[in-house]
């Protein structure tokens, strides 16, 4: 129980600085609602349930041209696939025996930075930990999306700038110190930045939307280190220490 | 036709709920492939760097500020700095940057 406990409120801790961020681009999102006739209510519902910056531009977008409802359901599953390549991911980082309800809770609340911060951890995944990092990110999200479609442009531009980089900075948080530990994954880190920098550059790929440029890059990349340079059994499994278990049951 | 707004915010939500979902309770245990348990130990690290750079760049207003955010944030975290004072300091150096920006240029 106590173990859960404290899973559940490192999550707020790690949270914070993502429901900050989270509520300077869902403020901004909430302006793109406005604009394609949501209301308030409409604003909160969409983002507590879908709760994905690139999926929910789009998904405003598909709005406000009034297009038919399968392809609201095709642009989605674009611009949102990558959940399902982190989804796969977390799969590996569960305890087998944890419960589906844990399954699909942990699943409905990946977000880009929930994903980074639990794939962050040590052992295996607790799923209290998410739901802490849950309960203070997406309230925030969904929030500052209907305060965005009331409020409009009262957050002054250089806050929502700097506010912008506060993800990236999570990110940096995550990939770094395994890249100064592990070299191969350094190399790849180095190898992504390289690859995305020319893919925003080259005109070919301007069509394509950023999830579905993210989607591609991460499946050539990781796919080719993993041809190169499988990963031995110990380096990808959970340290020794004891595994949460019996708790998150 | 005119379509309802809550069946739109709907059918999104249910695609993005099964894309989220779906994996997580059908991978039950470990995978045993080496190549694939490989390729989704490498996935979370070239996700979160793809996602990260050129995105860092362009997202504040001066694109300067960006690359000095994303260098200081890489010194602090390879210094060990938590995740919380990293963020905080990519925010403080696009700020910083920002508001001296028009003394120099």
């Amino acid at each position: 129980m106590n173990r859960n406990k404290n899973a559940f409120t490192n999550g707020i801790r790690d949270g914070i600085p993502i429901a900050l961020g989270y509520f300077a681009v869902a403020f901004s999102l909430g302006i793109v609602a406005k604009k394609a006739g949501l209301n308030p209510f409409q604003g909160f519902l969409s983002s507590f349930l879908n709760h994905a910056s690139a999926g929910e531009y789009a998904e405003f977008t598909v709005i406000m041209a009034n297009a038919p409802y399968i392809e609201m359901a095709f642009v989605i599953l674009i611009t949102n696939i990558r959940y399902l390549l982190m989804s796969c991911a977390l799969s590996q980082r569960f305890d087998p025996d944890t419960l589906n309800a844990h399954r699909l809770l942990v699943g409905f609340g990946i977000t880009d930075e929930i994903f980074g911060i639990s794939i962050g951890r040590t052992g295996a995944l607790n799923p209290y930990y998410n739901y802490g990092a849950m309960a203070i990110a997406l309230p925030s999200w969904s929030l500052g999306t209907a305060l965005g479609i009331v409020a409009g442009n009262i957050l002054p531009a250089s806050a929502v700038s700097a506010l912008s980089v506060a993800l990236y900075g999570m990110f940096i948080a995550i990939i770094i110190p395994v890249s100064r530990t592990n070299k191969i994954v350094g190399g790849v880190v180095i190898a992504s930045f390289l690859a995305s920098f020319a893919v925003s550059k080259i005109a070919f790929f301007d069509r394509m939307s950023d999830s579905m440029k993210i989607s591609l890059l991460t499946v050539i990349i990781a796919g080719l280190a993993a041809a190169l340079f499988p990963v031995k059994e110990e380096e990808d499994s959970e340290p020794a220490e004891v595994p949460e278990k019996e708790d998150h049951k | 036709m005119t379509h309802n707004i809550y069946l739109y915010i709907l059918t999104a939500a249910a695609v993005s709920f099964l894309i989220r979902v779906l994996p997580l309770t059908l991978i039950r245990g470990k995978i045993k492939n080496p190549f694939i348990r490989s390729f989704l130990y490498y996935v979370p690290y070239v996700t979160l760097a793809v996602m990260t750079f050129p995105a860092i760049i362009t997202a504040p207003q001066i694109p300067l500020a960006g690359i000095l955010a994303l260098i200081a944030g890489i010194i602090a975290a390879w210094k060990g700095l938590n995740m919380m004072g990293i963020a905080a300091l990519c925010c403080a150096v696009v700020f910083i940057c920002e508001a001296a920006a028009p003394y120099f240029l």
